[in-house]
């Protein structure tokens, strides 16, 4: 009883073959593609390729300022360089476009050290001349279910949001899990033509523990002949038309109610196909067609739950043909799944569930580059995601939207490998988002109305930034319109990344940036406000000197607070920066809003400074400028002062006009030459600068770099200050950790502060205690 | 002995069992009325009693089978014949009617009925005949009607049976047995739809789990897709046919055994796998076609019969209902399943009156007040 193998392709229509590809758009960097991987199914293709993507980063380089040169020379310079990364695209597209494709591949392919290609899916016989023919490479084959778990491995262990509950009736739709690193062991319930359930309890240790022949195979093939229905998806439309309750024979028809003795109800389905027992009625096809669905459904349901009860497995996934990304299928599974085990197993589907199997052959044939030593991530640029206009989209649909059937993945390797903050007080649940905008559809409105509106900034911001590059203009255009076209789309579909976030809302719009070659719009406004604020720095510091022991506390968390103001997005406060800084600063800080903040617990937190010092403090710092160098310095420095070792994590890349590690460290440098307590503090290692594995204004404590980590325990940690609105209210809010913690931010948008129930520049001051620790008290406010 | 007699609730005893597709009614017919009684019997009790043991069907669609009949049982201190009889749940109005016409209410009998029906059709008793039907628990009456057929035995033969090498279909043989010691079993319940119990004791079982795919889907899946009107039609289309051109199996797969996950080259990968394909559609006879149906169905109890089995740690796998009914097919390709999946652990026993045992179990409540086995 087995599956595997998937179904025949009687259903490819016959296509244009000459038909032109936008070839740019599909196969992208196949210039320097390597290791070729094939999945051939019953009807769709997906090909799998390792390329190099070249890009622009900005990089900063410390002047030699022993030299002495000339006062109001700049800190430091910044040039552009091409830096390759590596990169994964996966593409999918309908058999019938295979040929094409080859020829394409074949004419672009430049790289000769590629020999073979690997292959799996039940059609890869069938297509393996062909393929060896076209590109000249051996095709070398691989077992299916083999790269199907491989797969599976990958995308749970590297895509955020990979797997989601379905919930029909629910706000939203889709319900998506937190990665938890931990992911084995769980089921897999392939269904294809049959259904294969498999164990999987390690990376290598899988074993097939079950299946049944009643699978997609069983709905496709009986439902053709019942409805004289050719096609997979025509059936399931009109199964979703139909009503079963006339074919089957209910519960209620039996007993003329429900079964109470043994709590079955009226509506339960006792007999499928119970009342077409009888040659004198006509049934419709939607009804056989549904209660054929049913039928199906509720079977692998209850024996995938006998399966997970046998085995003790709470964690099951399904995929396969038949439940490929069908809202359908995945909610009559969902119901069977809830009714058999009374919501003790939630099913689980997988967004890239159509990409397990070349995943999976990818990776076989890339065990040499061990590509599960790196963390990747999901590059939301380059991506289609959750029902795009997909192959999977019935063609009339298809038809009439008028693109192509081309559905893409395209996965970064990243150059740290990234795992959680040791100091999450249960991983497991851990959240690092305040508001999903998938199950808010208020606050998506708003948040995605206002990134529109942001964009024609961006776009400026971003060629300015590239003064000296004639085209940039262009690029920029190209920038905006991709960036304004995923902003469409996640507003038809929310569900198409994960979570709809204002960090996933961020982070596209980075990916995009990146993607035309803007890679730091802000690197000469940061350049600029550092060289300005560094100015300041002593004066600051000698003032904070001269005050009383609790007024300089309350002085350095307003200036903290004060300097977090100052953000490119608040134009006002950046005009008055530009020409007193100084002024600017004490301005800023007169702007605050008086105590008691919105969220306070400063009181807390004095009387917590007036015990023993803190073992460490690890510092998630924010912006460039005032923030950073008049703000958070001389916080760190009293912190250093009272003997309290600090780490300082910033961005390992650029986002917005947050400090990037490269420009901290020679900020801190600089610090270091005027300040002996901060050159103290470096040379005695007791002021260390990690970065953090982050490229985003936001921070997930889940994705963080593994040296992070390891300092973070080695050091003992104590306690976790989050500065500004995106790291500490967009995310981690309500994160929980198991030592003390300080979330610092003031709140610079009007709607954001006003569903939190303040005004604009509110402040967030949030000292928590974990429970069973002294000193147990925080601000909390819950938003309205 | 005059206070015994009275204890004895009146004649007629019949005990019923209305289910989804069928109704079952056993009927005790005493053979050791003596001439007194004959005498006080009244007319309509006596021609309630010709007209069932002098025919063997009854209308168009009752049928009393005649080779299940019970012979000289002794049943709360009567000794008398018990006879089979059954029609479909479609003919209940009529049969409700007929208890009407013939005033069965004035016979003072208590009517036991099991089954959904007795709820579904307790008012048109009421209604149409006058008649309070004692409503009971069908899984109740199942398990002890079955103790009980098992326990008297089939007039001097095993009501058990199990096959001997149900691997191999050439010496795969019939052999009888007792259920001696029957507990722990799980009870498989093979009616339009499906029960699996698993029964502890007599009065401990519990209900396992069901499915909606059983007897009552195998028979309407193949008239719509054969056009057959009945259960015995599908069946004999169904042992003429084939379902492997129906069928996709592991070697149309995979050209032969999976042996990555020790799958034979035989075994079905996709049920009705092949009509996917247009050309197979159009050339595919109604017998493979109910072979197939039938294939199916059987296949899917008999694994989630043997999930059970091992979730609830029970070996025994008793199989009944009237799916089975003359219905090798089915059995024998229970017997394998059980057998080659498990390794040999499991065995599946059958027993000869398959679907009757609720009707005799609600006879046996009738009867429970002086019950004397």
């Amino acid at each position: 009883m087995a599956e595997c193998g998937r179904v025949d392709s009687n259903t490819s229509h016959t296509m244009d073959k000459s038909i032109t590809l936008p070839p740019d758009e599909i196969f992208r960097n196949l210039e320097n593609a390597k290791r070729f991987a094939i999945d051939i199914g019953g009807s769709l293709t997906k090909l799998a390729y390792y390329s190099t993507v070249q890009h622009k980063v900005a990089k900063v380089r410390s002047f030699d300022h022993t030299a002495k040169a000339a006062a109001g020379d700049k800190l430091y310079e910044i040039s552009m360089q091409e830096e390759v990364t590596a990169r994964l695209h996966f593409i999918k597209f309908e058999n019938a476009y295979i040929e094409t494709c080859l020829d394409f591949i074949k004419d672009h392919l430049v790289n000769t050290e590629t020999k073979v290609i690997k292959a799996t899916g039940g059609g890869a016989h069938k297509f393996k001349e062909l393929i060896e023919r076209k590109l000249g490479l051996k095709v070398d084959k691989e077992d299916e279910m083999t790269c199907l778990i491989k797969g599976c491995n990958f995308v749970l262990k590297n895509i955020p949001h990979e797997a989601f509950v379905y919930a029909k009736h629910a706000d939203s739709e889709f319900r998506f899990q937190t990665t938890n690193p931990d992911i084995f062991p769980y089921l897999l319930v392939n269904i294809g033509s049959g259904v294969s359930i498999v164990k999987v309890e390690s990376e290598d240790k899988f074993e097939r523990i079950g299946g049944s022949s009643i699978g997609g195979g069983t709905f496709w093939g009986l439902g053709a002949l019942l409805t004289k229905t050719k096609r997979f998806d025509e059936l399931l439309q009109l199964a979703s038309k139909g009503q079963h309750a006339s074919v089957d024979m209910l519960v209620k028809d039996i007993y003329g109610g429900s079964y109470g003795y043994l709590g079955l109800t009226g509506d339960l389905i006792a007999s499928s196909f119970g009342k077409s027992a009888t040659a004198d009625k006509d049934f419709s096809k939607e009804d056989m067609a549904k209660s054929l669905l049913h039928m199906i459904s509720n079977d692998i349901g209850q024996l995938a739950c006998l399966y997970a009860k046998l085995h003790n497995l709470s964690r099951v996934y399904f995929g396969g043909f038949f439940i490929r990304g069908h809202p359908v299928t995945m909610h009559t599974i969902t119901y069977s799944i809830n009714f058999f085990t009374k919501g003790e197993v939630q099913a689980l589907f997988l967004r890239h569930e159509g990409y397990l199997g070349t995943i999976g052959a990818f990776l076989k044939g890339a065990e040499e580059d061990n590509p599960n030593q790196y963390s990747w991530g999901e590059n939301y640029a380059g991506s289609s995601g959750l029902m795009s206009v997909s192959p999977d989209m019935n063609p009339m649909q298809r038809a009439r939207s008028g693109t192509f059937p081309f559905d893409m993945l395209e996965m970064d390797r990243l150059e740290r490998q990234l795992v959680n903050l040791p100091l999450l007080q249960d991983p497991s649940s851990y959240i690092p988002d305040t508001v999903d905008l998938t199950e808010d559809a208020l606050a998506r409105e708003y948040w995605l109305y206002c990134f529109e509106e942001a964009l024609d900034g961006v776009v400026k911001r971003a060629v300015a930034s590239q003064p000296d590059m004639p085209e940039a203009a262009l690029r920029a255009e190209k920038f905006r319109q991709k960036y304004r076209h995923k902003l469409q789309t996640l507003r038809q579909q929310p569900f198409a990344y994960g979570s709809l976030t204002v960090r996933s809302l961020l982070d596209t719009r980075e990916h995009c940036l990146n993607e035309f070659n803007f890679p730091d719009p802000y690197s000469k406004i940061k350049q600029r406000e550092n060289d300005i604020a560094l100015k300041y720095y002593q004066k600051a510091v000698k003032s904070l000197d001269e005050l009383s022991w609790e007024e300089k506390q309350f002085a350095l968390v307003q200036g903290v607070l004060a300097g977090n103001v100052f953000d490119w997005g608040a134009k006002a406060v950046s005009d008055v920066l530009e020409s007193d800084p100084e002024f600017g600063f004490e301005e800023a800080k007169r702007q605050l809003e008086e105590r008691p903040w919105l969220v306070d617990s400063y009181d807390q937190w004095l009387e917590r400074l007036k015990g023993p010092p803190h073992k460490c403090a690890l510092f998630f710092v924010d912006n460039s400028g005032v923030d950073i160098i008049l703000g958070v310095m001389p916080f760190v420095r009293e912190l250093l002062s009272r003997g309290t070792e600090v780490v300082l994590a910033s961005n390992s890349g650029p986002a917005l006009n947050d400090v990037t590690n490269g420009e901290l460290q020679i900020l801190t440098e600089r610090i270091a030459a005027m300040d002996p307590v901060i050159e103290a503090g470096l040379r005695e290692d007791r002021l260390l600068l990690v970065q953090s594995g982050s490229s985003s204004p936001c921070l997930d404590l889940s994705r963080l770099d593994k040296v992070l980590a390891m300092v973070v325990r080695e050091r003992q940690t104590d306690l976790v200050i989050i500065e500004g609105m995106g790291r500490a209210i967009h995310t981690n809010y309500y994160a929980m950790l198991s030592c003390e913690s300080l979330k610092m931010a003031v709140i610079k948008n009007s709607w954001l502060a006003d569903r939190l129930g303040g005004k604009l520049f509110s402040v967030v001051f949030k000292y928590e205690v974990p429970a069973g620790k002294p000193n147990k008290d925080c601000g909390a406010f819950s938003p309205s | 002995m005059k206070l015994i007699n009275e204890k004895k609730p009146a004649f007629p005893w019949f005990g019923m069992d209305i289910g989804g597709t069928l109704v079952k009614l056993v009927y005790f017919e005493p053979v050791d009325i003596t001439a007194e009684e004959e005498q006080e019997e009244v007319e309509n009790l006596k021609s309630i009693r010709r007209y069932l043991t002098s025919n063997v069907a009854y209308g168009k669609t009752g049928v009393r089978d005649v080779h299940l009949e019970l012979r000289n049982l002794t049943m709360c201190g009567r000794t008398g014949n018990l006879h089979f009889i059954r029609f479909p749940t479609q003919a209940m109005p009529r049969f409700i009617q007929m208890g009407r016409d013939k005033n069965f209410s004035s016979l003072h009998t208590t009517l036991c009925a099991t089954g959904g029906g007795a709820y579904k059709f307790e008012n048109e008793f009421r209604m149409m005949a006058d008649l309070e039907l004692l409503k009971l628990d069908e899984l109740d009456c199942l398990i002890r009607g079955l103790l009980f057929v098992d326990r008297v035995g089939f007039n001097g033969h095993p009501e058990c049976y199990y096959f001997q090498n149900p691997s191999d279909t050439q010496s795969c043989v019939k052999k009888p047995c007792t259920l001696d010691n029957p507990f722990p079993m799980l009870l498989v319940n093979i009616g339009s739809g499906v029960s699996i119990l698993a029964v502890y004791s007599e009065n401990n079982y519990k209900r396992v789990t069901g499915t909606s795919l059983g007897g009552g889907t195998f028979l309407g899946l193949c008239c719509l897709l054969t056009g057959c009107e009945t259960f015995e039609e599908a069946l004999e289309m169904a042992s003429k046919g084939d379902s492997t051109n129906v069928d996709k199996l592991v070697k149309d797969i995979y050209g032969g055994d999976y042996e990555r996950f020790g799958l034979q080259g035989s075994a079905v990968a996709s049920s009705f796998g092949h009509m996917m394909s247009k050309e197979k559609r159009d050339s595919i006879s109604k017998e493979d076609l109910a072979r197939a149906t039938l294939v199916t169905i059987t296949n899917n109890i008999g694994s989630i019969a043997r999930m059970c089995a091992v979730n609830e740690k029970i070996e025994r796998v008793v199989f009944v209902g009237n799916f089975l009914r003359i219905n090798t097919v089915s059995t024998k390709l229970l017997a394998y399943a059980m057998d080659y999946w498990s390794k040999g652990q499991l065995r599946a026993l059958f027993l000869e009156h398959e679907g009757y045992f609720g009707a005799v179990g609600a006879l046996m409540e009738l009867l429970k007040t002086t019950e004397d086995p």
